[in-house]
C-alpha cells in the first residue's frame, strides 16, 4: 500500500522537533514508525508532515541512577528486552517488550511510539501502568511529567497535547523481594493481546505480600489497572488459593468485545491470565 | 519534494532522490531493481519484505526510504558471497521452500535469528519466525533448514 | 552452483529441487517483478458497500491529477465494444447465470466489486487518484449468510434469482436413504458451518499486459495456475481478441491454492487498459485487495445425519447443504459444492444409501470457488464428524466403527451410491499403520490418567478418501464442465540428445521442473541434468488445462510418460534400422538401444537423435527429428486415501487448544519424489489446521467483511504448528502409466476433521458433541461451561 503525500522533517533536537510540531498542527511524530506507517499505508492516517525524531540522540538512552530507570522515547523494544539494566531494574518492562509483535518489529518499534500510540492491545501500556511509570513530555512551554495512569485517556488517545512529544519514561527500580510477570494471550492473526496481564508483587521478610499491582492490556479501550484486586492480596501468603480468591472478584469495567473475543470471554481470560501472572510474579519475588 | 539519501546496498553505494513517502521496499524493488525482496501484505504481518538494515532484520515495507538514509542494507541478492550462505543452502537441502515467494524474507529472518541465538531450540525457531508467514510448507521443513544451518554455522 | 549428478535422480528419488537456486537467491521473477519499457500502473476502485446502486461516478478530479493517463468506468468498457464478461465455466441444470461484467454497471453486489479504473504513470499516483473518484451510491441491504439468504424477503443479489438460489442440486437416492433412516437403530446428527476461508497465497495476484495495436497481439504476464484457460476466457468472454493473438505467460507464481485458477475481472481490466493507453499496464493487488477479490473458499451451512443399524453398520447418510456462491458465479464455482462434494459422501465406507441435497446460494460477498481441496474437505468433514458422532451414539470406539464400515480391500473397484467408482484402496492398512505410529492404546491410557488431573487431551481420526486428478473429459463434460480435463505434453529430444519437455500444467510451487524431469530421466535413460521442463506459456506449448485439483502428476505426468514412450518407440525404429536388426529384437535399457543379447553394440538415445535430425539414413516412412506430443485423457479420477490423527490438549482455564502431535499416513500411489510429496502433505495439513483452529472470513449482518486484513484473519504462523509425522502406504493407481495419484490437497482434506474430532474427544467429559470451525479458545471455553 501507498501512503499519501507528506512533508518530512528530521530535527536534530527535541526543541526543534517541538517547534516543527507547533508549526504543523496536522503533523505526526515518527519514531520507529511501526505503529504509524501501517496506518498511513492503509490511508487511515494522512498527516501533512512527519517529524522524524529517530535520530535525536537524547531520546536513545537507557540509564539508571538514584533508584530510577530512565528510558528514552526512541529506545526500541529489542533494546529494552535485551538490556541488562532494564532486566534488572524493571524486568516486567523487558518481558513485555520482548513479546511485542515479532523480531523485525522489535528492532524498529520504540517505547515512545508505543505509549503515544496508546493501542490498548499492545503490550507496554499495562506494564507501564503496573510499574507506575512516569512519562516525561516536552512541549513549547517546556517539559512536564505525567503518570502512566493519567496518560492513557481512551482508545488510542493520551493526555499528550497536540504539540507535545513524549521524551522519556521513568520507572522506579524494582526493590528486593519484588517479582513481576507479563503474560499474554495473543490474537492469532495480529499477535496483539486479546488479554495481557502485567503483575508485580512484593513479599515481606516473612513471605507475606506487602504490595501488589495487576494491570491489563487488550480488555478495554485503554490499559486498565485492577489494583483493587491486587491490593486484596496484601497481607496474604500469596498461595495459589489466595491468588484464585483475589482474581475471582476481578471485573474489568467497560470490557470490550470484538469479532474474535467477546467482552465476557475477555473478562474470563483476564482472571485466568491475571492469576497466572500473579503466580509467576510471586515465584520470582 | 525530493530528499537526497545515501545508503550502502549489498556493498554498493547508492545515492537517490526520493519522495518522503517512498517505502524502503519500493526503493529497493522499483528504483534499484532488487526484486528479490517481496511485498506480500500491507500490514507488516507477512515478512516477505524482510531485509537486513544495519545488520538487523526489518520489514522494509514499514520503513520509509528516508529513514534508511546512511544505513547499510543487505537484501537476499547480497547474501550469497560466491557461494550460497549456509541458510540458503539449508533451505535448498531441506526443501524449505515451495513457491518461493516468502523465501527471501524468510531466509533473511532466519539469518538474523541465528545471529542472536546460534543454537535455538525448535520452539525458539518457531517463535523466532513469528514475523514471517509461509503458506506452502507448513513451516516443517523451514524449521529443519534452520536447524541444519545452525549446525553448519556452528560447525 | 546448480546441477545434480544423474545417479539417483530418476523416478522415486528425493532429489533436491532444481527450481530452488533462483528462488533462494531472489533471482526468480514473479509477475510484479517484471518491468517493460513505457510501463504504467493500473488500480481499481472497489465498492465499500456490500450492496448499492450507483447513481453516478465523478472521475474529473482523478483525471486532472498529474500523472494520471485515464480513468474508466463500466460505460467506457461497454463503449469500447469488447464483450466485457467474466463467465462461469461449469453449468448445472437450471443454473442461474446472471450477467457478470468486468466492472459494476449500475449495482455493486459485494464489498470489493470493481467500480472504476485508474491508469497512471506510477503506482503511488495510481493509488492517489482512487481517492479522487466520487461515487454517488444508493446503499441497499446486503446478506452474507447462505441459509438466511434463501428466506423469503431476504435482500436479493440478482433480481432473476428468486430466494437467491443459484441452483438446486441433488445426488444419490432419496427414497432408499429415507427408508434406511426409518429402519435405523441409531441416528447420528450434526448441524455444522464449514467456515469461509481466504486463500492467502503469499504472492498477491498481478497482471502485466502489453497490447501491441500494430500487430493486434496481447502478451499477458499473470499470476495463473492455468494460462490456457485464461487465454480462452480472455478471448471468448472478456476482450474479444482472437485466441491466437493472446499469449498468456505465467512467470514464477507464488502459490495459488485455487485462487489463481479463476478468471477474474482484474487481469482482464489490466489488458483492456493496455489496449486503451497503448502502453504496457501493470496491476498488482494489495493484500487488502486480495482479501476482497480472490475467490474465497468453503462457506457451507449443513445438516448431516448417519443411520446406523444395531450392529454398528452404516446404512444411510443424508446431507443437506446451503453453499455460498458469493455475488457472482466464479469460474468453477458450481462444481465445487456439487460434483466435488456430493460425490465424496461415501468416504471410505461401504454405504448402501446416500442422499445429498445442495442449494447454491448467491450472497453479497466475494465469489466463492475452489480453494485447496475444493468440495472434498467439506465432504470429508461432515462424513468424518458424523462417523465420530455415530461412534458416540452407539458407544463403539471410533477406530472400531471405522473398521466395521470400511470398503474391504477385496471389494475394489467399488461403486459408491454417489457416482464415483473407487479403483483401489486398502483403508485398514493405512489406519493400522497410523494407530501403531501414534500408540493408540497407550494414548487412551494417558488420556484417562490426564483427565483425573484435570488435563484434557483428545485424539481425532480422519480416515479420508478423495477424488482428484481431474479428470476424464467426457465424464466432467457430462457433469457440466465447459472445459476438457485431459493434459498435454511434448517431449523434444534435440539433435545432441538433450531434452526439452513442455507441459500444459502450470506449477506454482509444486516442483514440476524437478519431478517431470525425473519422470523423463527414467523413461528415456537420459541424464537428469540434460532435461529441461517448460511450463506456463501459451506461446510455447500445446493447449493444456493447468495445475489444480491435484492433477499434475496424474494427468500431466502421465502425458509426459506417454509422450516419452512415443519417443522411445520412434527411436527404437531408427535404432533397429541403424543396427540392421528387426525392431522386435531391440532392447532399450539405460538410454541405450541394442540387439537382444549384444549390449556391446548399441546406439545411445543421443546417437539416434543425431541421426533422426540429420535424416541422412532413416528407415522408410519415418519422419525426421525426434519428438512426440501426447494429449492424455485419464480413464478415471485417482483416489488417494489415508488416515490422519491429531492429538490436542485443551486448556480448561482459557479454552486454548494446543496441537501436540499430528500424524499422517497417506496413500498417494507411486511417489515420484518423496521429499516433495512430504512437503505437499505438510502444507496441506497446515492449511487444514488453519481452517480448523484459526482462519475464518467474518461478514457482519450487513455483509461487510470484518476480517479484511492479515491483522484480523489468522494465516497460521510457525509456532502454531507441531512438527508433522508423515508416513505412507503405496497402492498404485491401476489406470495411469505411472501408478501415481495426487497429493496437493490430501492434507487440507483430511486434517480439519482430525483436529475437530480431537477437540470434541478432549471435551467429551463436558458432554460436547460438536464445535464449529475455527475452534477458537472462546468457543471451547463456552462449550466447557
Amino acid at each position: 500500500m501507498f501512503p499519501s503525500k507528506f512533508d518530512y522533517h528530521r530535527p536534530s533536537s527535541v526543541q526543534e522537533a517541538v517547534q516543527i510540531l507547533s508549526d504543523n498542527p496536522d503533523a505526526k511524530v515518527l519514531a520507529g514508525g511501526h505503529s504509524l506507517i501501517p496506518v498511513m499505508k492503509l490511508r487511515l492516517a494522512t498527516p501533512s508532515a512527519l517529524i522524524d525524531i529517530g535520530r535525536i540522540d537524547a531520546l536513545k538512552g537507557i540509564s539508571r541512577a538514584n533508584g530510577s530507570l530512565r528510558i528514552g522515547a526512541c529506545v526500541t523494544y529489542n533494546e529494552i528486552a535485551n538490556s541488562g539494566v532494564v532486566q534488572d531494574a524493571a524486568p516486567l518492562l523487558a518481558e513485555a517488550a520482548g513479546q511485542i509483535g515479532d523480531r523485525q518489529v522489535r528492532y524498529r518499534g520504540t517505547i515512545g511510539g508505543n505509549l503515544s500510540h496508546a493501542d490498548p492491545a499492545s503490550d507496554l501500556p499495562a506494564a507501564a501502568l503496573a510499574l507506575g511509570a512516569t512519562l516525561h513530555v516536552s512541549g513549547p512551554n517546556g517539559s512536564r511529567s505525567v503518570s502512566a495512569s493519567e496518560f492513557f485517556v481512551d482508545l488510542m488517545m493520551t493526555s499528550l497535547q497536540a504539540d507535545e512529544i513524549l521524551t522519556e519514561v521513568e520507572i522506579s527500580a524494582a526493590s528486593a523481594g519484588t517479582g513481576s510477570a507479563y503474560v499474554k494471550f495473543e490474537h492469532p492473526a495480529s499477535g496483539y493481546a486479546l488479554c495481557g496481564a502485567a503483575a508485580v508483587v512484593t513479599r515481606g521478610a516473612g513471605g507475606s505480600c506487602t504490595g501488589a499491582s495487576l494491570c491489563f492490556n487488550g480488555v478495554s479501550a485503554t490499559a486498565v489497572s485492577a489494583n483493587g484486586v491486587a491490593a486484596s492480596l496484601v497481607g496474604s501468603d500469596l498461595s495459589d488459593g489466595a491468588v484464585e480468591s483475589a482474581v475471582s472478584n476481578l471485573s474489568i469495567p467497560d470490557a470490550a468485545g470484538d469479532m474474535f473475543a467477546s467482552a465476557g470471554y475477555r473478562q474470563e481470560l483476564a482472571k485466568a491470565i491475571g492469576a497466572q501472572a500473579l503466580r509467576t510474579a510471586r515465584d520470582r519475588a | 519534494m525530493g530528499i537526497s539519501i545515501e545508503l550502502e546496498v549489498n556493498g554498493a553505494s547508492v545515492s537517490e532522490e526520493v519522495e518522503p513517502r517512498l517505502l524502503l521496499a519500493h526503493l529497493l524493488r522499483e528504483e534499484l531493481g532488487l526484486t528479490g525482496t517481496k511485498i506480500g501484505c500491507d500490514t507488516s504481518q507477512c515478512g516477505s519484505c524482510t531485509i537486513l538494515l544495519d545488520g538487523q532484520a526489518v520489514k522494509s515495507c514499514t520503513v520509509l526510504a528516508v529513514q534508511a538514509d546512511g544505513s547499510e542494507i543487505t537484501t537476499i541478492e547480497g547474501l550469497a558471497n560466491g557461494e550460497y550462505h549456509p541458510m540458503q543452502q539449508a533451505f535448498w537441502d531441506n526443501h524449505g521452500l515451495q513457491c518461493g515467494f516468502c523465501t527471501p524474507g524468510m531466509i533473511i529472518s532466519c539469518v538474523d535469528l541465528l545471529s542472536t541465538n546460534p543454537q535455538p531450540s525448535e520452539d525458539e525457531i518457531r517463535h523466532g519466525l513469528e514475523g514471517n508467514l509461509c503458506r506452502c510448507t507448513g513451516y516443517h521443513n523451514i524449521v529443519r533448514a534452520v536447524q541444519t544451518a545452525a549446525e553448519t554455522m556452528n560447525g | 552452483m546448480a546441477g545434480e549428478s544423474n545417479g539417483a535422480a530418476g523416478f522415486g528419488s528425493s532429489i533436491r529441487r532444481r527450481e530452488d537456486p533462483e528462488l533462494i537467491t531472489g533471482r526468480a521473477k514473479y509477475t510484479d517483478d517484471l518491468k517493460l519499457a513505457g510501463m504504467v500502473y493500473c488500480t481499481i476502485l472497489r465498492s465499500d458497500y456490500a450492496h448499492a446502486g450507483i447513481n453516478s461516478i465523478d472521475t474529473s478530479e482523478a483525471e486532472a491529477l498529474d500523472g494520471v493517463l485515464g480513468v474508466y468506468t463500466a460505460k467506457d468498457i461497454e463503449a469500447s465494444g469488447v464483450p466485457g464478461g467474466v463467465p462461469v465455466g461449469w453449468l448445472l441444470p437450471g443454473l442461474k447465470t446472471p450477467e457478470h461484467f468486468m466492472l459494476a454497471k449500475d449495482t455493486t453486489r459485494y464489498v470489493g466489486d470493481g467500480v472504476a479504473i485508474v491508469v497512471a504513470e506510477d503506482q503511488y499516483t495510481a493509488h492517489d487518484a482512487l481517492e479522487l473518484i466520487y461515487v454517488d451510491y444508493d446503499p441497499r441491504d446486503g446478506i452474507a449468510d447462505p441459509k438466511k439468504a434463501t428466506a423469503d424477503g431476504a435482500p436479493l443479489v440478482h433480481d432473476d434469482a428468486p430466494n437467491n438460489i443459484a441452483f438446486d442440486w441433488e445426488i444419490g437416492d432419496k427414497e432408499s436413504t429415507d427408508a434406511a433412516f426409518a429402519n435405523a437403530a441409531h441416528v447420528a446428527s450434526l448441524d455444522i458451518v464449514n467456515n469461509r476461508l481466504i486463500p492467502n497465497a503469499m504472492e498477491p495476484r498481478a497482471a502485466l499486459a502489453d497490447y501491441n495495436d500494430i500487430t493486434g497481439e496481447l502478451v499477458l504476464y499473470m499470476t495463473t495456475q492455468n494460462p490456457h484457460i485464461h487465454r480462452l476466457l480472455m478471448s471468448l468472454a472478456s476482450l474479444g481478441l482472437p485466441e491466437h493473438k493472446i499469449r498468456v505467460i505465467a512467470p514464477e507464481v507464488g502459490g495459488g491454492f485455487g485462487s489463481k485458477i479463476h478468471h477474474y475481472a482484474d487481469e482482464a481490466i489490466a489488458a483492456w487498459a493496455s489496449m486503451q493507453v497503448g502502453r504496457p499496464v501493470k496491476w498488482t493487488a494489495t493484500r487488502t485487495e486480495t482479501y476482497i477479490t480472490d475467490a474465497h473458499g468453503r462457506d457451507h451451512v449443513t445438516h448431516g445425519e448417519m443411520a446406523i443399524d444395531a450392529d454398528g453398520r452404516f446404512i444411510g447418510l443424508r446431507v443437506d447443504t446451503y453453499a455460498a456462491m458469493g455475488a457472482y458465479l466464479s469460474t468453477f464455482a458450481p462444481a465445487v459444492p456439487t460434483y466435488l462434494y456430493g460425490t465424496l459422501m461415501s468416504g471410505e465406507y461401504d454405504l448402501p444409501a446416500i442422499y445429498c441435497h445442495v442449494y447454491g446460494v448467491f450472497t453479497h460477498t466475494v465469489p466463492v470457488d475452489a480453494y485447496r481441496g475444493a468440495g472434498r474437505p467439506e465432504a470429508t468433514f461432515i462424513v468424518e464428524r458424523l462417523v465420530d458422532e455415530a461412534a458416540r451414539v452407539t458407544g463403539i470406539d471410533p477406530v472400531e466403527i471405522r473398521r466395521r464400515n470400511f470398503v474391504a480391500p477385496d471389494n475394489f473397484p467399488y461403486q459408491t451410491q454417489v457416482a464415483l467408482a473407487y479403483d483401489s484402496g486398502n483403508y485398514e492398512g493405512a489406519l493400522d499403520k497410523a494407530l501403531e505410529a501414534i500408540g493408540y492404546d497407550d494414548f487412551r491410557t494417558e488420556q484417562a490418567a490426564a483427565r483425573e488431573q484435570g488435563k484434557y487431551l483428545g485424539l481425532g481420526l480422519s480416515t479420508y478418501i478423495e477424488a482428484c486428478g481431474l479428470a476424464p473429459s467426457a465424464v466432467v463434460g457430462s457433469l457440466g464442465a465447459q472445459a476438457g480435463q485431459w493434459e498435454s505434453a511434448v517431449v523434444r529430444v534435440h539433435a545432441t540428445g538433450k531434452v526439452t519437455v513442455y507441459s500444459g500444467c502450470s506449477g506454482h510451487g509444486q516442483g514440476h521442473e524437478t519431478t517431470f524431469a525425473q519422470i523423463v530421466a527414467s523413461a528415456l535413460g537420459v541424464p537428469y541434468d540434460d532435461i529441461d521442463v517448460v511450463e506456463g506459456d501459451t506461446g510455447s506449448m500445446p493447449h493444456g488445462w493447468g495445475t489444480y485439483g491435484s492433477r499434475s502428476a496424474a494427468t500431466g505426468g502421465s502425458a509426459i510418460a506417454s509422450a516419452a514412450e512415443k519417443v522411445v518407440d520412434k527411436a527404437r525404429t531408427i535404432a533397429a534400422h541403424l543396427l540392421e536388426a528387426a525392431e522386435e529384437d531391440i532392447e532399450f535399457e539405460d538410454g541405450n538401444f541394442f540387439v537382444k543379447g549384444s549390449p556391446d553394440q548399441s546406439q545411445s538415445l543421443p546417437d539416434v537423435a543425431l541421426q533422426a535430425y540429420l535424416a541422412h539414413n532413416l528407415p522408410k516412412g519415418i519422419e525426421p527429428a525426434l519428438e512426440a506430443t501426447s494429449f492424455y485423457d485419464p480413464a478415471n479420477f485417482v483416489y488417494p486415501f489415508g488416515t490422519h490423527i491429531a492429538i490436542v490438549e485443551v486448556c480448561s482455564q482459557t479454552g486454548n487448544v494446543t496441537l501436540q502431535r499430528y500424524l499422517a499416513v497417506d496413500d498417494v500411489g507411486n511417489v515420484i519424489n518423496p521429499m516433495i510429496v512430504d512437503g505437499q502433505v505438510h502444507g496441506g495439513i497446515a492449511q487444514g489446521i488453519g481452517q480448523s483452529l484459526y482462519e475464518t472470513a467474518v461478514y457482519d449482518d450487513g455483509a461487510n467483511l470484518l476480517s479484511g486484513t492479515m491483522l484480523d484473519y489468522a494465516v497460521p504462523k510457525a509456532h502454531f504448528m507441531p512438527s508433522f509425522e508423515t508416513d505412507r502406504t503405496v497402492t498404485p493407481c491401476p489406470h495411469n502409466p505411472l501408478g501415481v495419484k495426487g497429493v496437493g490437497e490430501a492434507g487440507s482434506i483430511a486434517s480439519p476433521a482430525a483436529v475437530v474430532n480431537a477437540v470434541v474427544d478432549a471435551l467429551s467429559p463436558f458432554g460436547v458433541t460438536h464445535i464449529d470451525m475455527p475452534v477458537t479458545s472462546e468457543k471451547v471455553w463456552n462449550a466447557m461451561k
